[in-house]
């Protein structure tokens, strides 16, 4: 899932201070599973915001997914005479958000951080670039694009340093993990491999699939 | 003669290292390695090292070039996409440059500008493929150039990887290094001449020449401090002491890195001394070891 943390409050309120009346909505999705922007979040962003400035009005609403045109369709009936939106969403929901309402401003609360997984309560790490070529099955299951600080794909460089990453001790050396997991598969041979250079991908991405296209038109 | 004579020549090879610093002056660093320019057979010039922004390393080993010493030119894939590496080597050659360590480079977060944006689009062994590519006469995309360079191209190991994937992922990088290309090798710092044994022993047959690394241990902080953040260097407790119990700290170290560089000249095809700073020790060094 798609992991955000919420702004500094003083950052939101700085963003709202032009209006009287916003329209804040959460995310029931990602944002709901990482706890930075679903209902529960909402109420309490809401409240935050009203204790430092009682004339704010804040209507309330959490959509299924702001991703998804159908669930941000829903929202013209709730925005009303609201000035702005207040978007609970990672960026993908706050412009998707942003383009269906091109009169109102929609403002991020969350700063949006990276794919990933719950590691503990309150943890989460980094697990995907969405780099588009993936090479997990080579890897024992672990992404040396992501998780290689240097996202090196052609093995380890000198800076580990008992397991951990020469950025911070808390982080694990992807590519000892990596030989690892695949000493364990007793797939090492894929180090063995020929050098690669990683090809990344062109922003923004698009994707085009045909066969969808067609049976749509049809 | 140069590196690449001196290493066909099946001599025990001696390279040291110089590293440009903050800002314009190389007079004083030029002084420093004119003094062991007929003891060394190359000088190495660091590339940014621990990601500190400095003069390059391009420019400084021009200027060697220029009194007679023959550089190698260390090239990290840290701050350049392969547009900018390619086009750094052919400058590079052109400026007189014969000698390339190919590394992949320390993370920014390490150095004095933690929030510069990292490249890494090559690493060290998709850069040596590259200088292979270029040595060869067409660049990365398989264009033709006009007038190729024929560089001698290098890279490092770090012997000292302290667990056993740590140690297993340093070889298999090795054995694709010197696949695509790495002629020489210079290796970390060694103090532990029984682990450097070992590894030269896992590394037999392999098609380069090694060249051991020789770190001048100047103090005992100094051996603390590369044992604590240091990836690959361990300096034993017996050898702080001996600096430790020394009146004089500098002739310790001298005696510590000749028993080191005797101790090599049976298990390798030379030795890489980084000095940081004590170039000027270096002929006495040599002298007691016969070089």
């Amino acid at each position: 899932m798609i992991i955000a943390e919420q702004k500094p409050l003083e950052e939101i309120q700085d963003m709202v201070a032009p209006y009287q009346k916003i329209l804040l909505v959460g995310c029931g999705s990602c944002m709901t599973f990482c706890s930075a922007g679903g209902s529960e979040e909402v109420n309490k962003l809401a409240d935050a915001l009203v204790s430092e400035n009682k004339n704010m009005g804040i209507k309330k609403t959490t959509t299924p997914r702001q991703c998804a045109g159908k669930f941000i369709k829903r929202l013209e009936d709730k925005i009303g005479d609201c000035e702005a939106i207040l978007s609970m969403a990672c960026g993908n929901g706050v412009q998707a958000v942003a383009s269906r309402f091109p009169e109102k401003p929609v403002l991020p609360a969350l700063n949006t951080q990276f794919i990933g997984i719950k590691e503990e309560p309150g943890v989460w790490t980094e697990m995907c670039m969405a780099c588009g070529d993936c090479i997990l099955w080579k890897t024992g299951g672990i992404c040396p694009v992501t998780r290689c600080a240097k996202s090196l794909v052609n093995g380890a460089c000198g800076g580990a340093s008992e397991g951990k990453c020469e950025v911070s001790k808390d982080r694990p050396c992807a590519w000892q993990e990596i030989y690892h997991a695949l000493k364990r598969l007793n797939m090492l041979h894929y180090l063995k491999e020929k050098p690669q250079v990683k090809e990344w991908p062109i922003h923004p991405g698009r994707v085009v699939r045909e066969d969808l296209r067609e049976a749509e038109a049809e | 003669m140069s590196l690449r004579q001196a290493l066909e020549s099946g001599k025990f090879v001696v390279t040291a290292e110089v590293a440009p610093g903050k800002g314009t002056d190389v007079e004083h660093l030029l002084e420093e390695a004119a003094v062991i320019k007929e003891r060394v057979d190359a000088v190495n010039v660091t590339d940014l090292q621990s990601s500190v922004m400095r003069l390059g390393s391009m420019a400084f080993s021009h200027f060697l070039t220029e009194i007679g010493i023959d550089p190698v030119y260390q090239v990290t894939c840290r701050d350049r996409n392969c547009l900018a590496l390619q086009s750094d080597l052919l400058s590079g050659w052109a400026l007189g440059i014969k000698n390339v360590l190919a590394l992949t480079g320390d993370h920014p977060v390490l150095g004095d500008h933690p929030k510069a944006r990292p490249v890494f689009e090559l690493d060290s062994v998709s850069l040596l493929d590259v200088i292979g590519k270029l040595n060869s006469g067409v660049d990365m995309a398989g264009n033709e150039l006009k007038g190729a360079p024929d560089f001698l191209p290098g890279a490092v190991v770090n012997p000292g990887a302290d667990n056993e994937a740590a140690l297993d992922l340093q070889i298999m990088k090795l054995e694709k290094k010197v696949e695509a290309g790495a002629k020489f090798i210079q290796t970390q710092g060694v103090y532990d001449l029984d682990t450097f044994e070992k590894f030269m022993k896992r590394i037999e047959g392999l098609d380069t020449k090694v060249l051991g690394g020789i770190i001048l241990l100047k103090s005992v902080g100094m051996a603390r401090f590369m044992n604590k953040n240091v990836s690959g260097v361990f300096v034993p407790e017996p050898l702080i002491q001996e600096i430790k119990a020394a009146e004089d700290k500098a002739q310790a170290s001298k005696d510590i890195a000749v028993r080191l560089i005797k101790g090599m000249k049976d298990l390798c095809d030379g030795v890489h001394i980084m000095a940081l700073g004590w170039e000027s020790k270096i002929p006495a060094i040599l002298d007691e070891v016969g070089l």
